[in-house]
C-alpha cells in the first residue's frame, strides 16, 4: 500500500517471525522431499497449500501444484467434473495466498495458469478483482490480471475504458489506471471501433481529461506520464516517411578522384572526392525501418545495374532495422554525365518497427558528373594535413546562383508528396496544449510543466512548419532548458542534452543559419570553388548531436571544444572524410562506435578527451564487446595480424580502429594514449601516416 | 399537558444529580455523570427524548413549537407553599420560538404519513466525520445505538436556482465540471498549503501574522478568485456572517480558525471507508443522538422519567442553596446538583420574599443572555432539488440571494433512505442567523422562492398541487414550518442550564458546553474516562462508519 511509514519491529514480532521461519523450514524440507519423489497424494498437495499460505512467494510450490494438477487431469478416470473441482481447489489456494500477500507474482501467475485451463467460471474473477482493486487501487498485479480476465471473457474495451475512468475519478494518482487507459485506447483506435475511428476524435477529449488532473495536482506524476503518451500519439505519424537523401533531389554531383582544379561550375557542397570508385546513396527515414533492398528501392542509371546495389542498414547494433540506409554506387573512371533516378517504396515491403507500411512511394533524381584527373601528390597531402586551427578557416561566401543542398529541401518532391499526412487537428491540438501549459506556468513554477512546454513547442514547430524548416519557438525552448538546468540540477545532463539538440536543430533549420557555420579551409594553392565545405560546430558546448538528416552532405566536420559524451547517430554522415572531436568529454573508445560505419573517414582528431580516465566504462555494456558473438569471431580471424601484442588489453582499440582507413589520427591528451597504446594503434592501422602530428614511416 | 396520568412515586428520593430536559447537552452530562458513578435522575416533561434537539412526527412538531412559544398564562396553583426547611421557587417556561408559521398544501398525503416523519426541531444539523461529536460517540460507545449515512455532496447556491458543486477534496476538484483549469490549480494549491502547514512542513508554514489576520484577507493574499473564496469561507469553513463586510460581520473568522475548520473538513473526508464525503447524518434523524446518550446513561444506572414536568425548585431557606425539585406529581426529589434545560426560568414566589442570598443571584439567572435568533424552516417536497441525488447540503453565502443578506443560509435535503420521511418524499431543513423575526422570515423565504414552487395559500384543496413539479421544474412545496428560535447560551451560575441548539451546522459547540458544565459540577471527575475494556470489539474506528 502507499504512504504507510515503516515501523521498527517489536521484540515480540521478532520472536514470532523466528517461530514462523522455523515452521516454514520444516514444512519446506518435507515439501521438497515429496516434490523430488513426485508424490501427488491428497496429503502432499495439502502440505504445499499450507506452505503457500505462509509464503506465497514459494514458486517451487506453485510449480509442484501445477505438476500435481497435470497429474490428476491425466488420470484415466478424470471427467470434467473432477477436473473442475481440482482446479477450483487451486483457485482457493491462490486466493488464500493472495490474502497473505496480494502482490505475489507466483500466486497471480498460478491463477492465470488455472484459468487458462478453461474449466473455471470467470465471473467470480471480476468480483475478486474488484475486492483487490478496492483494497489497493494501484495494485498493478491486479490490473495486469484484469487485462487477462477481460480478454478471456471478451469484455469490451469500452466497458474497461469506463472502468479506468471510474478508478481515475476515485483517485487520479493511479498510474496503472492511466496506463490501462492508454492500452485500451490504442486497441480501440487500431480496431477503428465505433466512436474511436481516428485519433482526431479521441485525443482532444483525452487532453481535456488529463488537464483536469495536471492542473489539479501538477506534483502528481501519473498525469504527466499519460500526457507524454498523448503527445507521442499526436506527433507520431504511423507511416514511415523518407525524410532526406544524399544526393538530394535535383542536385548535380561532381565526383572526382581527387580535388578538381577546374570545376568552377560546381558547388563545393556537391563535389565529392572519392578514391574508392564509388559513392554512397543515403536514405534517411523518420523512424527505423526494415525491408530496404534492391526490390523495394529501384535505381535507374546508365552506368550501373539496380541489382548490383546492396542496401545496408546503418545501425550500430547488427539489426536489419535502421533509420538510415546506405548503398554504394560504382561509377566508371571515364568521363561521364548521367542522371540517376531512385524510386523508393513502390513495392510495399518497407515496414517500420511498429509494423506500419511505408505507403508514400517517392522518387528522387540527381545528376552525376565524373571527372578523371591526373594526380598531383603535393595537393593530396594538403587534404591529409588539415589542422583544426581557427586561422586556417574562413567563412564561406556562397555564390548567389549556387545550389545548396539544404536549400533544395524546400522543393524536394519527395517531401511534398507527404503534405497531406500532416493534418490540421494535430497542429490545433498542439497549439491548444501550448496555450494550456503557458497558463499553468503563469500560475506556478513547475519544472515538469516547463519541460512539457519545451517539448510541445518543438513538436508544434515540427508539425506546423514541416516543409519550411522554420523553428519559430527555438529561442523560447532554449531559454526553458536553460531555466531547467538552473532549477533542477539533478537532471542537468538531460536538459543539457535537449538544449544541445534544439540548438543543433535551430542552426541547421535554415540556409542562412547553416551558412554561418560553413567555412573553407585556407589554402593558398587553389581557389575556393570546388573544394568541400567544412562545417564548424565547435565551441557550442554541445553535449549531444542530432539533425543528421540535414547534414548528410558534410565531408569535413569540426565538433571540437564541445561537451560531447556520445556521438550517437553520426554514422548517418556517410561522406565524412575529416572529423574533429577534439576537446570533448568522450570517455571511452566504445563511445566512438558510430565511426566504424564511416568508410570515407581519413582524418580523425579525438585529442584531449577523457578516454581512459575512467576505469569503468559505463557505455561498454551498451555496445558490442568481445563477449558478443559478432565481435568475437572477427577477433579470432585477425589475431595473427597483431599476435605479439597483448590483445586482451586493447581489444577495444582493435575493435574500433581495425576497419577504419585512417591516414591521420590525433589522440594526444587522453589518459589511454601512452606510448604502448600508440604502438598498438600503428599496428592495427597500417594505413596510418600521421599519429598526433608525427609522420610515421 | 393538562391530562397528566397519575405518577408512581420515584424511589429513591435523593440523587447526586438531577437533569431536567433530554436535549443533547443534558443527555451528554447525564451519561458522563452516570459513567462517573453518580446517581442521576433524568427527567423530561415530554413523552419523547431530545427536547429541543428531538426529531418529531409531522403532527407533533407544530404543537411542540407552540408550547414553547408562549409563557404559561398563570402560575401553577399547587407550587407556592413553602415548607419549613426550604423555599419553593416556581419554574416557568420561557418562550423560545416565535413567529411560527405552519403551511400545509397537501393535507391528505401528509395526514396518512404523519408518523413516518422524523423532523429535526433543530435542523439543519450534521456531523463532520472527524468532529467532536463523532469522537465522543466513538469514545463512549454511543455508536452502538446509532447508524449513519454519508451526505452525498455540498453545493453553493445562487439566486437563479443553480447549485454549484463544492470541490472539497482533491478527487472532487479533479472531477468538477464547473471550475476552470486555473481555478482548480489555485484551489488545490491552497489546500496543499493548508495541509503542509498543518503537517508542520517548514517551507509552507503560514506566518503567525497571517494566522492572526482575518481569514478573508489571507485568502485575498493568496490571490484566490471570488468564487473559490466563497467556497472556502462559507461551504467549507462554514462561516456564518459576511466576511467581506465588516459592518455586518459579527464573527470575523481568523485565519487560524479558518484553517482549523479546513483541517476538520480535510480530516473528515475519507475517515470512514464507506462515507464518501465529509458529512454524516444519523438514520431516523438528529433526535437519535440525544437518545443514544440517554441509553448510554441508562446502562450506567441513570433513572429516566419522561412525561414528568418539574414545577419548582427547592432552595435552602437560610443559605439559598439548591436542594431539590418539586415534580408535577407533587413529589419532592433532592439532589446535590441540578442541570436545567433552557426552557425554564425561575420566577420569584409571589407573596413571600426569597432568602437574602437568592435575591442577589436570581435576577442574573432569569435575565438570560440574548444572543439573537436563528430562523429555521422545514419544507417537505415530493421531488429532490437535484435529480439523482438524495442527501446533500446547500450553502447560500451572504449576498448570494439578495443584497441585504448578511448571513449564510444553509439548507440540508434528507431523503427517505435516512428514515426521516416516507418513500418518495424529501425533507429540507433551512436555517440562517438573524436579528428579528421579519429578517429571519425573509431569509428563509428567499431560499424557498429560489428553489421551490410555493402554491398559493388559498389553493389548499386544489388537486393540481399534488403534481410533483410545476412547469418551472422546481419541486412543489407540500408542507412547511417556519419559526425563529432564540439563541440562549448555557449558564454556569447559581443553577447550571444548558444552551439551545446553536446556529452551527454541527454539535461541537454544544459538546464544549456540556464538558464545561460537567467540569463545573464535578471538577474532580474525568469526563468519560477512556476505558478500553468496556467495548472490546470497538477499536474506535469503523464501527461508527455509516451503513453502506
Amino acid at each position: 500500500m502507499h504512504g504507510r511509514p515503516r515501523k521498527a519491529p517489536k521484540p515480540e514480532d521478532e520472536a514470532a517471525s523466528t517461530a514462523k521461519a522455523q515452521k516454514l523450514r520444516a514444512l519446506q524440507t518435507q515439501f521438497f522431499s515429496f516434490h523430488h519423489s513426485k508424490i501427488y497424494t491428497k496429503e502432499t498437495v495439502e502440505l504445499s497449500a499450507k506452505l503457500l499460505e505462509i509464503n506465497p512467494e514459494s514458486y517451487t510450490a506453485w510449480n509442484y501444484r501445477k505438476l500435481a494438477v497435470e497429474h490428476y487431469l491425466s488420470q484415466p478416470d478424470c471427467n470434467p467434473d473432477t477436473a473442475k473441482s481440482v482446479l477450483d481447489d487451486e483457485l482457493r489456494v491462490v486466493e488464500s495466498a493472495l490474502r497473505q500477500n496480494f502482490k505475489s507474482y507466483g500466486a497471480w501467475h498460478h491463477r492465470k495458469w488455472v484459468l487458462s485451463k478453461g474449466h473455471s467460471s470467470i465471473d467470480h474473477e471480476l468480483r475478486l478483482l474488484d475486492k483487490f482493486q478496492k483494497a489497493d487501487f494501484r495494485n498493478f498485479h491486479a490490473w495486469n490480471y484484469r487485462r487477462f480476465v477481460a480478454e478471456l471473457m471478451n469484455r469490451s474495451e469500452k466497458d474497461e475504458l469506463k472502468y479506468t475512468e471510474d478508478m481515475i475519478y476515485t483517485n487520479f494518482s493511479n498510474y496503472s489506471a492511466w496506463h490501462n487507459r492508454s492500452v485500451l485506447l490504442s486497441a480501440l483506435l487500431e480496431k477503428k471501433a465505433e466512436g474511436f475511428l481516428s485519433k482526431e476524435n479521441v485525443l482532444p477529449e483525452e487532453y481535456d481529461f488529463i488537464h483536469q488532473a495536471i492542473f489539479t495536482d501538477p506534483d502528481d506524476q501519473s498525469g504527466w506520464f499519460y500526457h507524454l503518451w498523448l503527445l507521442d500519439q499526436t506527433v507520431t505519424t504511423d507511416h514511415p516517411l523518407l525524410v532526406s537523401t544524399w544526393p538530394a533531389h535535383g542536385s548535380d554531383v561532381l565526383l572526382v578522384e581527387d580535388r578538381c582544379q577546374n570545376s568552377s561550375s560546381f558547388s563545393p557542397f556537391t563535389t565529392l572526392l572519392s578514391d574508392s570508385g564509388s559513392f554512397p546513396i543515403v536514405l534517411y527515414f523518420n523512424q527505423p525501418v526494415e525491408g530496404v533492398s534492391s526490390s523495394t528501392v529501384v535505381m535507374e542509371c546508365r552506368f550501373n545495374k539496380n541489382e548490383d546495389l546492396l542496401w545496408e542498414p546503418l545501425s550500430v547494433s547488427n539489426l536489419q532495422t535502421a533509420q538510415v540506409w546506405v548503398a554504394h554506387l560504382k561509377f566508371p573512371t571515364s568521363e561521364l554525365d548521367s542522371s540517376v533516378k531512385i524510386s523508393v517504396g513502390y513495392t510495399k515491403e518497407i515496414i517500420s518497427t511498429r509494423g506500419s507500411l511505408y505507403s508514400h512511394p517517392s522518387t528522387f533524381s540527381f545528376k552525376v558528373h565524373v571527372q578523371p584527373v591526373e594526380r598531383d601528390s603535393s595537393q593530396v597531402s594538403v587534404a591529409e594535413n588539415i589542422l583544426w586551427r581557427e586561422e586556417n578557416f574562413k567563412v564561406y561566401r556562397a555564390q548567389s546562383e549556387e545550389s545548396i543542398p539544404i536549400a533544395s529541401f524546400d522543393h524536394l518532391s519527395i517531401r511534398n508528396d507527404h503534405e497531406s499526412t500532416a493534418s490540421n487537428w494535430q497542429t490545433e491540438a498542439l497549439a491548444k496544449e501550448v496555450e494550456c501549459f503557458r497558463e499553468l506556468l503563469s500560475l506556478m513554477d513547475c519544472k515538469i510543466g516547463k519541460l512539457t512546454l519545451a517539448r510541445l513547442l518543438m513538436a508544434y514547430d515540427a508539425m506546423s512548419f514541416p516543409f519550411a524548416n522554420k523553428l519559430v519557438h527555438s529561442e523560447e525552448v532554449l531559454e526553458l532548458y536553460n531555466d531547467l538546468m538552473k532549477l533542477d540540477p539533478t537532471h542537468h545532463r538531460y536538459y543539457k542534452d535537449e538544449h544541445s539538440l534544439v540548438l543543433l536543430q535551430k542552426m541547421t533549420s535554415s540556409k542562412e543559419s547553416l551558412l554561418q557555420h560553413c567555412f573553407q579551409y585556407k589554402d593558398s594553392v587553389s581557389s575556393a570553388i570546388g573544394k568541400p565545405i567544412c562545417l564548424r560546430l565547435n565551441n557550442l558546448s554541445l553535449s549531444r548531436i542530432r539533425a543528421f538528416e540535414r547534414l548528410l552532405w558534410v565531408q569535413i566536420l569540426d565538433l571540437s571544444h564541445n561537451e560531447l559524451e556520445s556521438i550517437e547517430g553520426l554514422e548517418a554522415m556517410q561522406l565524412l572524410s575529416r572529423l574533429s572531436l577534439g576537446n570533448n568529454k568522450l570517455r571511452s573508445l566504445t563511445a566512438l562506435e558510430p565511426l566504424r560505419k564511416l568508410k570515407s573517414l581519413r582524418v580523425l582528431d579525438i585529442s584531449y578527451n577523457q578516454i581512459g580516465d575512467h576505469s569503468i566504462d559505463t557505455t561498454r555494456y551498451l555496445c558490442s564487446s568481445p563477449l558478443s558473438h559478432s565481435v568475437g569471431s572477427e577477433l579470432n580471424n585477425d589475431e595473427s595480424v597483431i599476435n605479439n601484442v597483448a590483445l586482451i588489453n586493447y581489444w577495444e582499440a582493435f575493435y574500433m580502429f581495425k576497419d577504419l582507413n585512417l591516414n591521420r589520427l590525433d589522440i594526444v591528451g587522453n589518459t589511454i594514449a601512452d606510448e604502448k597504446f600508440k604502438s598498438v594503434l600503428v599496428r592495427i592501422m597500417p594505413s596510418l601516416k600521421r599519429l598526433d602530428g608525427e609522420l610515421l614511416d | 399537558m393538562d391530562d397528566i396520568p397519575p405518577y408512581p412515586p420515584i424511589d429513591p428520593t435523593t440523587f447526586d444529580l438531577i437533569v431536567i430536559g433530554t436535549g443533547l447537552p443534558e443527555s451528554i452530562i447525564a451519561a458522563a455523570a452516570s459513567t462517573a458513578s453518580k446517581s442521576v435522575l433524568h427527567l423530561d416533561p415530554n413523552p419523547f427524548y431530545g427536547s429541543h434537539f428531538s426529531s418529531l412526527p409531522l403532527a407533533d412538531l407544530p404543537s411542540f413549537l407552540s408550547t414553547h412559544s408562549t409563557s404559561p398564562s398563570s402560575p401553577r396553583p399547587h407550587s407556592s407553599e413553602d415548607s419549613n426547611e426550604f423555599s419553593v421557587l416556581d419554574l416557568s417556561t420561557r418562550p423560545l420560538y416565535s413567529s411560527i408559521d405552519i403551511s400545509c398544501f397537501s393535507p391528505d398525503l401528509l395526514d396518512q404519513n404523519s408518523r413516518k416523519f422524523n423532523l429535526d426541531v433543530a435542523g439543519p444539523r450534521v456531523f463532520f466525520c472527524a468532529d467532536k461529536s463523532i469522537e465522543l460517540i466513538l469514545n463512549t460507545g454511543a455508536n452502538q445505538y446509532m447508524e449513519f449515512k454519508s451526505i452525498d455532496a455540498t453545493f453553493v447556491g445562487d439566486n437563479k436556482g443553480n447549485l454549484l458543486n463544492v470541490p472539497d477534496s482533491r478527487a472532487a476538484i479533479f472531477k468538477d465540471k464547473s471550475m476552470g483549469l486555473k481555478e482548480k490549480n489555485q484551489l488545490m494549491r491552497f489546500f496543499k498549503l493548508v495541509q503542509g502547514h498543518l503537517a508542520g512542513e517548514l517551507d509552507v508554514k503560514i506566518s503567525d501574522e497571517d494566522l492572526q489576520s482575518p481569514f478573508v484577507d489571507f485568502l485575498n493574499k493568496m490571490g484566490l478568485p471570488p468564487k473559490i473564496k466563497s467556497f472556502i469561507l462559507y461551504a467549507i469553513a462554514m462561516a456564518d456572517y459576511d466576511q467581506e463586510d465588516t459592518g455586518v460581520c459579527r464573527d470575523l473568522l481568523k485565519t487560524k480558525d479558518g484553517i482549523d475548520q479546513l483541517a476538520l473538513y480535510n480530516a473528515s473526508i475519507g475517515r470512514f471507508q464507506n462515507a464518501s464525503g465529509a458529512l454524516l447524518y444519523p438514520i431516523y434523524g438528529q433526535g437519535e443522538l440525544s437518545q443514544a446518550f440517554c441509553r448510554r446513561a441508562a446502562v450506567k444506572g441513570c433513572i429516566y422519567v419522561l412525561r414528568m414536568p418539574v414545577t419548582a425548585l427547592l432552595v435552602d431557606k437560610d443559605s439559598g442553596c439548591y436542594k431539590g425539585v418539586r415534580l408535577a406529581s407533587g413529589q419532592d426529589i433532592f439532589s446535590q446538583k441540578l442541570i436545567l434545560d433552557p426552557t425554564f426560568k425561575v420566577t420569584l414566589p409571589s407573596g413571600s420574599s426569597p432568602p437574602p442570598p437568592l435575591q442577589a443571584k436570581l435576577p442574573f439567572f432569569s435575565q438570560k443572555d440574548d444572543r439573537g435568533k436563528i430562523a429555521r424552516g422545514i419544507c417537505i417536497t415530493a421531488t429532490s432539488l437535484k435529480p439523482d441525488m438524495s442527501n446533500f447540503l446547500v450553502v447560500y453565502p451572504p449576498r448570494s440571494l439578495f443584497p441585504e443578506q448578511a448571513t449564510s443560509i444553509r439548507l440540508l435535503q434528507i431523503a427517505s433512505n435516512l428514515a426521516v420521511c416516507p418513500p418518495g418524499m424529501f425533507v429540507l431543513y433551512i436555517s440562517a442567523l438573524c436579528d428579528g423575526d421579519d429578517q429571519g422570515k425573509k431569509l428563509i423565504h428567499a431560499v424557498m422562492n429560489t428553489l421551490l414552487t410555493v402554491p398559493p395559500i388559498n389553493s389548499e384543496s386544489n388537486a393540481a398541487v399534488q403534481s410533483e413539479t410545476t412547469e418551472s421544474g422546481k419541486p412543489t412545496l407540500l408542507w412547511s414550518a417556519l419559526y425563529n428560535q432564540d439563541l440562549t447560551l448555557g449558564q454556569v451560575d447559581f443553577i447550571c442550564s444548558t444552551p439551545m441548539p446553536d446556529g452551527k451546522l454541527n454539535n461541537d459547540y454544544l459538546i464544549d458546553v456540556a464538558v464545561k458544565l460537567f467540569k463545573k459540577i464535578y471538577p474532580e471527575d474525568e469526563f468519560f474516562p477512556q476505558t478500553s475494556s468496556e467495548n472490546p470489539e470497538d477499536d474506535g474506528d469503523g464501527d461508527v462508519s455509516p451503513e453502506t
